[in-house]
């Protein structure tokens, strides 16, 4: 097994940090806010207000469930159409009332069903990159487990993302890319390697701003996470609206 | 409608008859039709690559599609090359040969594109190099094909085929789809008209950003048109999809398509969307 895989199976471990631990332990007042107002809740996207050092903020998060039933009514984290455009009501709500929004991920993709093309799956995460990239308010993304392709990109289109320790952003899992690849998913631990799909890779590739240190203790992760995220904000409150924005465009236009 | 299907059924009688004649042409010369599956002589379709079975557009190269689509055309960043970022073994020599196959550096042609008197940015996607995938090259030629239209207040018109993400470009190929998506939002703050064309296939990445931000989107008849692989959604689902679900005409049906538009109208109906669709003065 190469260092990239050992990394995968830890990002997918059941044992890793949930979406709902970060936000209880981060944001203990958070009040939940349901739905696209488009007709569905997607229950793989968890969205809502909260305070962080006594000022609002919006928060939104993917969710995988905890029992079997729950599971597989969040697709396993997998967001559908509904979910992404319940993110993009949430992060517009958030600009207009000039909050920061927090975002934590850990889904494998976009759900790829039947329903969900139908519904539009592309159209959803292209509007999310087109509008939820584009508002002026702080937007910091903390990929906690996998980042998943344009279906983890939809959430992490701001100002910065950080990652932890034992996760991994691609353009696609690795067992994915060696069928395409290789026409054998059983050399995923390769394509892992070359793939640069590690935080340490993704920082060389100035792919994300920080790495933050994960522990088996999930009350210390959260608080370390606590820590960067109240650094990273207090750095793009300095800016003005047009400076955050002129930065964050050439934060994705150096690729 | 009748007359179409008629003329069909006559080529597709040509073709069988030609096919029995030519059975020892060489590969080289016959090409098969990605929807209908129907084995065609290459010297039997047009220019405009139509199927002469079942009338679907053919997957065709970028110049090819130049060739009826406009009457004037100024390319744009014929010297860009990826540097091959994740230094992936014999990426670059692959491209290079499909590159030269199709004339064309990366996997899209850009550039300022006349039609009669209306002048737009054109970009046209390739999708027979690396099936059109989105490779830093080709995220930087369509960015910048969007900030030159933004400078120069012109309209931008997308032709997409794609497969989605450029593999051997890992992440950096994701990135792309916020880059071209920011340079995008730029263009449409200043009022100005972006028109896709969604041409056989178009998916993936493709689909899930620039596809589907035009102000106004087309697609060809039964073009391909979806996020999510057949594969990787009925491995997901566990069960068969309707073996339409990702043509254009489904597409639209469910609300995410304006209108489809078959090869020979396209040039005429772009001139006349450019004209009213754009801003009003
Ligand atoms: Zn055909």
């Amino acid at each position: 097994m190469t260092k990239a895989m050992e990394i995968v199976k830890k990002a997918r471990s059941d044992d890793k940090i949930t979406g709902r631990e970060l936000i209880a332990q981060i944001f203990p007042d958070f009040i939940e806010l349901h739905g696209d107002r488009l007709g569905s809740d997607d229950p793989a996207i968890i969205g809502g207000l909260a305070t962080l050092n006594n000022k609002a903020v919006t928060v939104i998060s993917t969710d995988r469930g905890h029992s079997a039933q729950e599971r597989i009514a969040r697709h396993f984290g997998c967001p559908t159409p509904g979910g992404y455009r319940k993110s993009l009501r949430l992060a517009k709500q958030a600009a207009k009332f000039h909050r920061p929004i927090i975002i934590f991920v850990n889904t494998a993709g976009a759900y790829p069903g039947q329903e969900a093309e139908e519904q539009g799956q592309g159209a959803a995460i292209a509007q999310n990159l087109l509008q939820l990239g584009n508002l002026p308010v702080p937007i910091i993304t903390v990929i906690f487990g996998e980042g998943g392709s344009g279906g983890a990109l939809a959430l992490a289109c701001g100002d910065r993302v950080l990652m932890l320790t034992n996760s991994t952003y691609s353009v696609l899992s690795p067992e994915g890319f060696a069928s395409i690849m290789y026409r054998d998913s059983s050399k995923a631990a390769q394509a892992a390697e070359i793939m640069q799909i590690t935080p340490e890779s993704l920082k060389k590739y100035q792919v994300i701003e920080e790495i933050i240190p994960e522990s088996a203790n999930h009350n210390q992760t959260a608080e370390t996470v606590k820590t960067v995220i109240c650094q990273q904000l207090k750095e793009l409150a300095a800016l003005t609206p047009a400076e955050l924005l002129a930065k964050r465009k050439q934060r994705f236009r150096q690729y | 409608m009748k007359l179409y299907q008629q003329k069909n059924t006559l080529t597709e009688r040509r073709i069988k008859a030609d096919k029995a004649a030519d059975s020892k042409v060489p590969e080289g010369l016959w090409v098969r039709c990605p929807k209908c599956h129907q084995l065609l002589a290459k010297a039997q379709i047009d220019d405009y690559g139509n199927c002469p079975n079942c009338g679907a557009g053919m997957r065709i190269s970028a110049r090819q599609r130049l060739k009826w689509l406009v009457d004037d055309f100024a390319e744009f960043d014929q010297d860009l090359h990826t540097n091959n970022p994740l230094h992936f073994p014999n990426y670059v020599e692959k491209l290079e040969k499909m590159e030269k196959a199709a004339h064309l550096n990366d996997a899209v042609l850009t550039g300022r594109a006349q039609i009669g008197d209306v002048t737009f940015n054109l970009g046209i996607m390739d999708p027979t190099v690396i099936m059109g995938s989105l490779g830093t090259v080709t995220g930087e030629k369509i960015t910048r094909l969007f900030e030159d239209a933004s400078q120069n207040r012109l309209p931008v018109v997308l032709f997409t085929a794609s497969g989605g993400a450029r593999m051997q470009e890992g992440i950096l190929s994701l990135m792309q789809m916020q880059k071209i998506s920011n340079a995008i939002y730029e263009h449409s703050q200043l009022g100005l008209l972006y028109l896709t064309v969604l041409t056989d296939p178009t998916t993936g990445g493709v689909t899930a950003s620039f596809a589907m931000d035009g102000d106004i989107i087309l697609a060809e008849p039964h073009a391909m048109v979806g996020f999510a692989g057949r594969r990787v959604i009925e491995q997901t689902m566990h069960t068969k999809i309707p073996q339409d679900l990702q043509d254009a005409e489904t597409v639209l049906s469910h609300g995410f398509i304006d209108k489809i538009v078959e090869r020979k109208d396209e040039k005429a109906l772009l001139a006349k969307l450019i004209k009213v669709g754009g801003p009003n003065d």
